[in-house]
């Protein structure tokens, strides 16, 4: 009965799981604010960008598991953590409304053109990209708009939305690392996107002195193993059971 | 997703005024009432407490199912729930407009959720321990609340019974879901299955208490009745639901937590024992299980959201500013 999976990695499967482990963490993560948002309307429009990342993450993972030989689910619920090849940024915990506002942001404002850029090109993903783009468009002016009330909002939404880019910032340039046979987003752009909606924000982009990385080396925080013993226990608890 | 409210209309209905007169000679008629029209204060009154509570248990009962959200079984299930309690909100969003119709606002309804002062369905007090609660309540509780609710579509206030249209297509879909989910574990492991009966022994006895205390004890139903507010009985919905409902069950291959049900063979009817009403009147009255932690939950997400829905509210006023200051700049 299968339990833990080994996968084997090819340059395809390893650019789709890194994509679907990124939208899988980050779609896990907004969802749990399911019900405990600050207004009704957030509760809403929170669960449909993560209903976007996770319908994301399943067909990247059908098509990892079509090359690797697994379902979507042993992709998501049978690994383990060192497995894992998301980025560090998407698996930091939500924070307040201001971490998780800014890590939407940051990501989107990297993945947005990156899915553009993959579907115009001939990639086994670029059918996935090209219908990711429509939603990471959304998620990308859902992000900003929040972002700029809570920079212009208050001095304490200032405050907070100041300190949630000063903590994030130093897990951005992963984004930036190469993966196997993909295209590349060049972070002059992304810093130009971010930074026009920094100066509407009245925020400022941080300068970090370091940046950490080795999410797509499997080399998490100590935060992604408490989210997949969550996420994965009861296919762990009820090995080969159909649910 | 539920409308305890029915059984507390407003007593003091007394009108005969040419109003009231031809007020209730829409309603014989089957005529809507919109929001403009005249209306006694106690059908507003009846009608925004009822709205109110159906929004509340809509938004308190996100908690419950949200609770395994993040445990979901498989992609597919998480998509699903995640998507099931999203549409909980939108109810309880379009159920907040429809009661902001009657002039109430969603501030002063969510206060009085908040202050412990309104009413939510006392079913969301009892607590999701496994996966299985996920199926139960998909088939029992929206189940029941559909019972409860197809009804409402003909309700005579106009703004709600468009509202329930929608709402009742949503749940239908939910329940089916449920029902699916309670389908897969029972064919699945004996450990799945035993997960099965387990969520149906627990939820059995309060989903019955859903639709309110038994006729003989239930006050107020007169005056809805009249008001065409409320079509059904307390116990002729409960009636629909457990016929509808035991056939299914045996279905699925479980065993209902009531020795004394049984189906009336002249009546096609499945009868069921005596239902706990202490139980039920405690839970109503505040005392069910996960009462405290509900309302702290939803307390604790009102209070750290306020320094955001400031920022908005700021911002917003920032703009304005902006843009009377100079009108030709898009602020």
């Amino acid at each position: 009965m299968t339990t833990t999976i080994t996968v084997a990695a090819t340059p395809l499967a390893r650019l789709a799981l890194a994509r679907a482990d990124d939208a899988l963490i980050l779609g896990h993560r907004l969802s749990e604010w399911c019900g405990h948002a600050p207004i009704l309307e957030e509760d809403l429009s929170l669960a449909n960008i993560a209903l976007d990342l996770i319908g994301q993450a399943r067909s990247l993972y059908t098509l990892a598991g079509a090359v690797t030989g697994h379902t979507e689910d042993q992709l998501a619920y049978l690994r383990d953590e060192r497995q894992f090849s998301n980025l560090l940024l998407v698996e930091q915990p939500n924070g307040d409304f201001a971490l998780t506002i800014a890590r939407l942001f940051l990501y989107s404002a990297y993945i947005d053109p990156y899915w553009r850029a993959l579907g115009a090109t001939d990639s086994a993903l670029s059918d996935i990209a090209a219908k990711a783009e429509k939603e990471s468009g959304y998620h990308l002016r859902h992000s900003a708009e929040w972002l700029i009330r809570l920079g212009d909002g208050t001095e304490e939404s200032h405050r907070r939305a100041q300190s949630a880019l000063d903590r994030l910032f130093p897990f951005t340039a992963e984004m930036f690392d190469p993966l196997p046979d993909d295209v590349a987003i060049d972070p002059a752009d992304w810093t130009a996107e971010v930074d026009t909606i920094l100066t509407h924000a009245t925020l400022t982009r941080p300068s970090p002195a370091w940046q950490h990385n080795g999410g797509r080396a499997g080399r998490h925080t100590e935060h992604l193993g408490h989210l997949l013993a969550e996420m994965q226990h009861l296919q762990r608890t009820h090995p080969g059971a159909t649910w | 997703m539920y409308s305890q409210g029915l059984n507390q209309s407003d007593p003091s209905s007394a009108h005969t005024s040419p109003e009231a007169a031809r007020f209730q000679a829409r309603i014989d008629a089957e005529d809507k009432i919109e929001p403009n029209d005249w209306m006694p204060e106690a059908y507003r009154r009846t009608l925004i407490r009822q709205i109110s509570q159906h929004a509340h248990s809509e938004i308190v009962g996100m908690l419950p199912e949200g609770n395994w959200i993040t445990r979901a079984p498989s992609l597919r299930r998480k998509a699903a729930l995640l998507a099931k309690v999203q549409d909980e909100g939108g109810h309880g969003l379009y159920l907040y407009a429809a009661a902001e119709t009657l002039g109430a606002s969603r501030e002063e309804l969510v206060d009085q959720l908040l202050a412990g002062k309104a009413k939510y369905s006392s079913i969301f007090n009892y607590p999701t321990l496994t996966w299985a609660d996920i199926g139960a309540i998909g088939w029992l509780v929206d189940g029941a609340a559909i019972m409860n609710q197809i009804p409402l579509c003909r309700c005579s206030f106009g703004p709600y019974a468009r509202a329930m249209i929608r709402v009742c297509k949503e749940e239908s879909f939910h329940q089916r879901q449920g029902y699916e989910i309670m389908l897969t574990l029972c064919r699945g492991t004996p450990a799945q299955k035993a997960m099965a009966q387990d969520a149906l022994d627990r939820w059995w006895w309060p989903c019955l208490m859903m639709f309110g205390p038994p006729d003989s004890a239930s006050q107020h139903s007169d005056t809805s009745m009249q008001w065409k507010i409320k079509r059904f009985t307390n116990d002729g919905l409960r009636q629909k639901f457990i016929d509808a409902t035991v056939p299914q069950g045996l279905h699925l291959g479980l065993a209902f937590p009531d020795p004394d049900m049984r189906q009336n063979a002249a009546t096609g009817h499945w009868e069921h024992g005596a239902i706990d009403w202490d139980e039920f009147k405690r839970v109503v009255a505040g005392g069910g299980f996960c009462a405290a932690e509900r309302l702290e939950a939803r307390r604790k997400a009102h209070d750290a959201g306020a320094w955001v829905r400031d920022a908005a509210a700021a911002h917003a006023a920032k703009r304005a500013a902006r843009q009377a200051a100079n009108p030709r700049i898009a602020a």
